[in-house]
Order: structure tokens, then sequence, then C-alpha cells
């Protein structure tokens, strides 16, 4: 064999895909981004409405909304609107999240004309048929059974509910529980259409095979006319439950695995220290070659996987470690993770460490952007945390700016040990005296009753 | 639409395929190797997956960890996957990182064994009953992959057991069964390697020979035991499972055309009639309409020996039974058997696989995915230009056909979940039967 390992060769320059940014006289934005290598356009709508403007004990609000704009307009019903785009190729994609509503659709260049009319007539003018409310009321009920028979689905909810104090909306499930979901009306949709979805909190991106006049003609033509003024975002409170150290175990009988989540309340997207967090969390927990990953899997053979993230959005989401380790090591893997976070804020990583990292998030930068869809999924992602223009040019070098003090510095200041919180959904016989042997905080026992 | 292809063949056996595309820094290195859970023997259930763990734990010049350090710190992405009749390996890398992605490749194809230890397996065997306890023991409905399979192929047929593996036949593995299984499949002429995107078609044609020549063609694979089947079941095959979990679902599998065969294409297209997206009619019927299923898919297994599976994937509503749900997929199969289907459900199922098998050739790693399994599968990579074409081809009158022949009662293979009963709830309500 060849012992000797290959050096690369010089590398090819890569920037970010080149967009326009317009507007029309309604308050429309719209990034356009001419992509020529395959006939595929990816057409996406940014719509300034959140779950977080949710009303209170009618969380859902936003996601239902959002699902009812496939059920079609006064001219056209779902039924018929669904084969008419289907036809055509291509299908409505929809969701709500903490920080937007996002539509899109993918389709060939020879179609895209008249699907974008559809895909405007939606957005602007939902029918919201009674019929159609009481059947996505319905999926919707049914999908948080699935959720919580899921034991990572059950682990995550009760560890944002364990995590954030009452009354914060990222305590509640984004999609709104069965309790809330059942409480939301015909007329709560209509009004929560009326008041968030209005051209001056929309941006149309398109991405793919046309050019930026192309792409303003269609929008001219489709959403010229639309009025109607935005309101004001209601923000969620970020504040977390319990201020010192916690642990719960959620009661899963016989279950064959345990699901783990520690973490406390992170830092918001506008944080300045981002991009330190960033490259921080990928020596972490972040990359397969992580610290948290190789001790948890490939030293102990624990877990399938560990991993740790920030979960970024306009106010702090949370920082988790999450894994799904055999019950018996349960305690182990808690002992094992708190000794590397530990050694994530006393010591300096090394200079190795540090351009595994850097290396690998600015090497990958290109390969995240092949696809119109993942394009404009970027672009989305910059109008809604309102990043820089310049933000996917400057990326790579504002990574590879981190240094290994402020790798340092972003452990100390953002990972907390005082402050974790321990979620494990399991079988509690097994796992309460190990939990108890850790003495991490005040442990409660939670008997999760199917709804 | 069509992507380059050139294909070439190395003196050991191993066969290239290049498809060169310029548009980003970025390439893709794909290998198919000819092995999956079809090739284990007794006792051995998920060794094929075992062993897929395996290479990614050092090789004659890579130490552990190291190949997924050495792709991640070259600024890219990589994984292997193992399914019933092949394992792949791949790496998309920016593109002046082609020779390493080749070289770590090589290195182990060459000279993985040297690198084996009993610590190192041992702990792999760990990782994979995590696997296993994380993906299917742990999870609602998790078993259905492995019941599905038990269920629609005889006992002595290579698609019958679990791809996972049993927890027993876990433990029984040892470093004995890693050699002799090295030795007999990851060899190169039971191999392919596909590489994609932006590259010298000359530069990456010397890396791949000075990397790969020197490797020994293998002694020759096993054949496989006879994989033939009739076109289908013969009698409605059925399994009741009760599971952790509130809604129940049913999976109903069809035995169908082989990928790749001309049938194969009207089969796909029934399953996209069947349960492609919401226009489709089991959606639009039972979930838009009556609302009795919760969600309802429909596609094929895509295996291209002896049979293949098509399979409905059901969930139900809450206060739907079992029955009642299987009750509504029956009637939906029988309405379809009585009148077929129409130009424009077909024109639609194939407006929408047309997108998706374009916009599915965005990704250097998608290009080089595709191209190892046409040419491991159906021995030739060009196939990947023929799929739209083929499926352009697919007529109402063959759809009607394979419904006619395959979707009766005699061929159909149901696999039903229910939720669990309590035990409190058995003692208090005796009379009822639980199935």
């Amino acid at each position: 064999m060849n012992e000797t390992k290959p050096q690369p060769g010089p590398s090819r320059e890569y920037h970010f895909p080149k967009f326009e940014i317009r507007s029309l006289d309604n308050g429309i934005r719209v990034l356009i981004a001419p992509v020529r290598k395959l006939p595929v356009v990816t057409v996406l709508a940014v719509i300034d409405a959140t779950a977080t403007s949710d009303p209170e004990e009618k969380e859902g609000l936003a996601e239902l909304t959002a699902q009812a704009l496939r059920d079609g307009t006064k001219e056209i019903d779902g039924t018929e609107l669904i084969l008419e785009l289907e036809r055509l190729g291509t299908s409505l994609e929809v969701g709500a999240d903490w920080d937007s509503t996002v539509a899109s659709m993918t389709v060939l260049r020879d179609k895209l004309d008249d699907s974008f009319q559809l895909f405007s007539d939606v957005i602007m003018s939902p029918a919201f048929r009674n019929e159609d409310i009481d059947r996505l009321r319905s999926e919707r009920l049914a999908e948080r059974l699935q959720i919580l028979d899921e034991p990572r689905g059950l682990a995550e909810e009760s560890f944002a509910r364990f995590l954030y104090a009452d009354g914060s909306r990222y305590a509640e499930p984004m999609s709104g529980s069965s309790e809330s979901v059942t409480a939301i009306s015909r007329e709560d949709v209509v009004n929560f259409h009326a008041a968030n979805y209005s051209p001056d909190a929309t941006t149309i991106i398109i991405v793919g095979d046309l050019s930026a006049a192309e792409g303003m003609t269609l929008v001219e033509k489709s959403f010229g006319k639309w009025r109607g003024n935005r309101a004001l975002r209601a923000e969620a409170v970020d504040r977390q439950g319990n201020p010192a150290m916690a642990s719960q175990i959620v009661s899963k009988a016989d279950a064959a695995q345990a699901e783990l989540r520690i973490g406390h309340v992170g830092v918001p997207r506008s944080h300045p220290d981002y991009f330190s967090i960033v490259v921080m969390n990928a020596v972490l927990g972040g990359l397969f070659s992580s610290r948290i990953n190789l001790n948890l899997r490939e030293a102990h053979g624990y877990t399938y996987g560990a991993s740790s993230y920030y979960d970024w959005r306009r106010q702090a989401g949370p920082f988790v470690i999450s894994t799904a380790v055999q019950t018996e090591v349960t305690g182990n893997t808690i002992a094992e993770t708190m000794k590397e976070i530990d050694r994530m804020r006393t010591e300096e990583i090394d200079s190795s460490e540090l351009s595994l990292a850097t290396s690998y998030l600015e090497g990958v930068f290109p390969i995240r952007y092949e696809t119109t869809a993942a394009i404009a999924a970027a672009l989305a992602n910059m109008v809604t945390f309102e990043l820089p223009n310049d933000y996917y040019d400057a990326y790579r070098s504002r990574i590879s700016a981190v240094t290994t003090a402020d790798v340092l510095r972003a452990a100390k200041e953002h990972v907390d040990p005082e402050r974790l919180q321990i979620v494990v959904v399991g079988d509690v016989a097994t796992l309460k005296p190990q939990i108890e042997a850790l003495q991490k905080g005040e442990l409660t026992v939670l008997e999760y009753a199917k709804p | 639409m069509r992507i380059p292809v050139e294909k070439f063949e190395l003196e050991n056996g191993l066969r290239v395929t290049l498809s060169q595309d310029n548009t980003a820094p970025i390439v893709a290195v794909n290998l198919w190797y000819h092995v999956g859970s079809a090739n284990e023997k007794a006792g051995r259930t998920g060794f094929a997956h075992l062993f897929e763990h395996m290479l990614f734990q050092g090789s004659e010049n890579v130490g552990a960890s190291e190949h997924f350090e050495l792709i991640q710190r070259a600024g890219g992405t990589l994984n292997g996957s193992t399914w019933l009749e092949r394992t792949n390996y791949f790496e998309t890398v920016p593109s002046n990182q082609l020779a390493i992605a080749l070289w770590l490749e090589a290195d182990r194809m060459g000279g993985l064994l040297s690198a084996m230890t009993q610590t190192k397996l041992d702990t792999q065997r760990d990782v994979v009953k995590n696997e296993r306890r994380w993906s299917v023991d742990n999870q609602p409905y998790g078993t259905c992959w492995e019941k599905l399979q038990e269920l629609s192929f005889p006992e002595s047929h290579p698609f019958h057991h679990s791809l996972i593996g049993s927890m027993e036949d876990l433990s029984e593995a040892s470093l004995d069964d890693v050699a002799q299984f090295f030795r007999m499949y990851y060899t190169p002429d039971n191999a392919v390697l596909s590489i994609a995107g932006d590259f010298d078609p000359e530069e990456a044609k010397a890396l791949v020979r000075k990397y790969f020549d020197p490797i020994s063609r293998g002694a020759g694979r096993p054949a496989l035991p006879s994989m033939g089947l009739p076109p289908i079941f013969g009698k409605p095959l059925r399994n009741i499972v009760e599971d952790d979990v509130s809604l129940p679902r049913i999976y109903m599998a069809f035995r169908s055309p082989i990928f790749g065969s001309d049938q194969y294409y009207a089969a796909s297209v029934t399953g996209a009639i069947l349960g492609m997206r919401r226009g489709s009619r089991l959606y639009r019927s039972l979930v838009r309409e009556r609302q009795t299923a919760a969600d309802a898919a429909a596609f094929t297994f895509d295996l291209a020996k002896g049979a293949d599976l098509l399979v409905i994937d059901v969930t139900g509503r809450p206060g739907i039974s079992a029955e009642e749900l299987e009750q509504e997929i029956v009637r939906e199969l029988d309405a379809l058997l009585r009148d077929g289907v129409s130009d424009a459900e077909v024109e639609r199922a194939v407006a929408l696989i047309r997108t998706d098998t374009i916009s599915a050739m965005q990704t250097a790693s998608e290009r080089a995915d595709r191209l190892s399994m046409f040419a491991t599968l159906l021995g030739d990579s060009d196939f990947v230009n023929d799929q739209t074409d083929k499926y352009a081809a697919v007529t109402t009158d063959r759809v009607n056909r394979f419904i006619r022949d395959r979707l009766i009662p005699e061929n159909r293979a149901t696999l039903v979940y229910i939720p669990r009963v309590q035990p409190e709830s058995v003692s208090r309500d005796a009379e009822v039967a639980v199935p």
C-alpha cells in the first residue's frame, strides 16, 4: 500500500451564489439568486408570522395557519390545489417555527410560471374553510400522539418544559399541545393570518434557473397588488426555570434505552460570540470527531451517537447535549459528559483540535449549498435573523479567525455546569439510583401518562 | 437531462465511473461493495452492518477514528450504510482533497485486517447494539422492517432475516468472522467506485490507478442461494404485533418485479399513485376525505434480486381500530382492482418523480451514489441517464396490468401494529380479546 498520506492540491475559489435584493412598492422584499446548473427552481416565502406570537393557551396557531394555506383559496379548494401543483411536478411545503413561517416549493423551470401563481394565491388569500380547519386540528392531535410515543419526541418536549420558566413560549411545543390545538378556532386562524401575513412582513426568495429580471416579473405580477401592514411580533421569554442544577426522570417503564438531554438556556442568535460558540461546540459535541462523541461512542460504546448543539433563535434557545444510551450506563454517561464540559472550560484546546473544527466548517461550506433548496433556505436564515447581506461571503473568514483563546472564553462564558438541567426518559427503577448517586441537584420523577 | 458518464475497469476488476461537473469545487467519492445482509451466514444476522462499523476503525496506514478525522479536517462529509444487497461508503470533499478520500478508501480495501483488534470489535458491537436499541427496540413501530422482511420472504430466502441483526448473533461475532468476511467480499472485483463533481479526468484516473491498482483481485465470492420467487405470495400473509404505540398502523406488502426491470417502473408509478404526497389516492381518501388515517404512504423497496416489494404504510386516526383501518385500505385496493387508474393519475405520479429525479442530480454525492447503484445492481452506471425516460414511458395500461397482476388478495402480506393493552385494563376487562 501507499504509506504516505497525500497532501491537498491548491484549493479552487468558491463564492456563495450571488443574489439580488429588490422590493415592491407594497413593501414585499425579493431575493433572487440565479443558479443555472439544472432546470430547477426553488421558491420560498419567509413570513414574519412566528410561533412566539401564538396567543397563550392557543400555542400552535402559527403552525396550524401555515398548514391551512395548503387547503386552497376561494377559487380552488385544497384537493384541486394539491392535484394541480402535483401535476406540475411539485408540492407546497409549509411550516411555522419560533422565528418565521416558511412556504416553499421546488419545481422544474418550465412549470414555474403556473405553479408560482398558485403559490402566491394561497399565501395572500387562503380560504380557511371550516371543514379544513377541523380536519387539520384532528391531524395535529394524531401527530401529537405520535410525537409523544417516540422517546426522542418525549425527551425533547420534556426537556423544554423543564428548562424554561413557566409562561415562556419556549416551554411549550412549537406546534402546540393537544389542549392548545383543540382550543384553536377558525376565527383564530383567520385573525392570525390577517394580522401577521402582509407584504411588509414577507420576503420572496427565488433560487435557480432564471434571471433576476424574470424573477421580478413573476413577483410583480403575482404579489404586486397585495396590501396590508404587519403586526408587532411578540418575543419569547427565555428565562430558565431552575437557576441551579436540577434533574428529572420521565418514566417510561421497560424502555429499551435511556434518552438523555443535558443543557441550559443558551444565547440568542444575534450574540456577538456566535462564531466562537460555533467552533467551541464543534469541538465539544458538534462533529463526529468531537470530544463527547469520541468519548461516549468510540471509547466507551455507550451509545450509537452523542452530540451537542445550540438551538439558534431570536431569543435564547437551548444549549443541549443529546444522546441515547443503554439504561445501565446512564450515570456513567452523565459523569463522562461532565468531565468533557469541565475540560472544555479549564484547558485551552490544542491547535490541532481547533484546526480540525475550523477546516471542517470552512470546507463543508460549499457542500452545504449545492441545491437550490439549500441556497434558498440559507437566504431565508439570513432574512429571519437579520444577518448582513455579506454574511455568507464572510462566513469562512469569520470561522478561521476564531482562536483557541476565543474557544476557551466561549466555553467559560456560555457553558455553565452550575446551571445544567438533566432530563432522562426511561425506566425509573434502573435510572433513579444512578442519577441520585451523581447528586446533580434536586431530582424529580415525572410519571408520563399517555394523553 | 443527462450527466456525463465515463467508465473504465482496473485489472483487478474494480469498475470505475467518472462524472465531471465543475460548477462548484466539490467532489464526491462513492464505493458500493456488492455485499449486504443477504450474504450473512446462519447465526450471524447483523454482521454485514457490524462490519461496516469496523471499516471506520482504521486500516494499514490509518489509525482508529482517523478516517473520520482526516476527512473532516479536509473539510468533507462522510458516512457509510448497509442494505440487504450492498454496503456503501462515501465522502464529499473540496475538490483539491480528492486524493486523500481515494487513499483512505484504498487503504481499507487493501489492508483492513492488520488494524482489527478484539477491543475495537467489542466497542463497535456495543455501539451497534445501542443502534439497535435506538432505531428498533426503543422506537414506535421500530421492528417494522425486520417483521416485514420476515413475513414477505420465505425462511430460506436471504432477504428473510433482519438487517440490524439479533442481539444474540451480534454477541457471537468474532474477529475470525471479520477476517473471513473481508477476504470474501471486500475485494476490488466485488466493488464499484464512482467519482462525481469537480476533478480533472486524467488526474482522477491516475489517482485511482495509483491507489487501487496494487490491490489484488479476490478469490471470488460465494454464490447466493437461489433468490428466485414466484410472482405472487400465493395466499394472504399476516402478522399482528403489539407495540408501545398509541395509534394502529398497517404495512401491506405486495411481491413486485425487481428493481430496474421493465415492470419495475409500473410498480414504482403505482406506489406514487397510491401513496406519494398529498394528492395520492390513499392520502386523499383516507387522510383528507374519510379522515380515518393520520398518514399514508406507498413506495417500492427497490430490491434487485429475486423479488421486490411494493409497500403501503398507513397509520390510523385516534379512535380507529386496526380492523377498521385495514378495511379502509382494502376498500381502496378493491376500487383500484375494479376501476384501474386514470391517465391523469399516471401523469401526476410521473411529473413528481421527474422533478425529484432531476433535483437529486444537483448534488455530487447523489450523482456518485446513483452511478454506483446502477453499476452494482444493474451492471451499468449509464442507466442513471435513462431514468426519466423509463418513467415517461410508463402508460396507464402498464400500471393497470401491474395492479391486476399484483395487488390481488393472494399477493398481500399484512403487518398490523396494535397498541399494547395495558396489564390493568386486561384484568379489568378480561373478556376483551387480545389478538
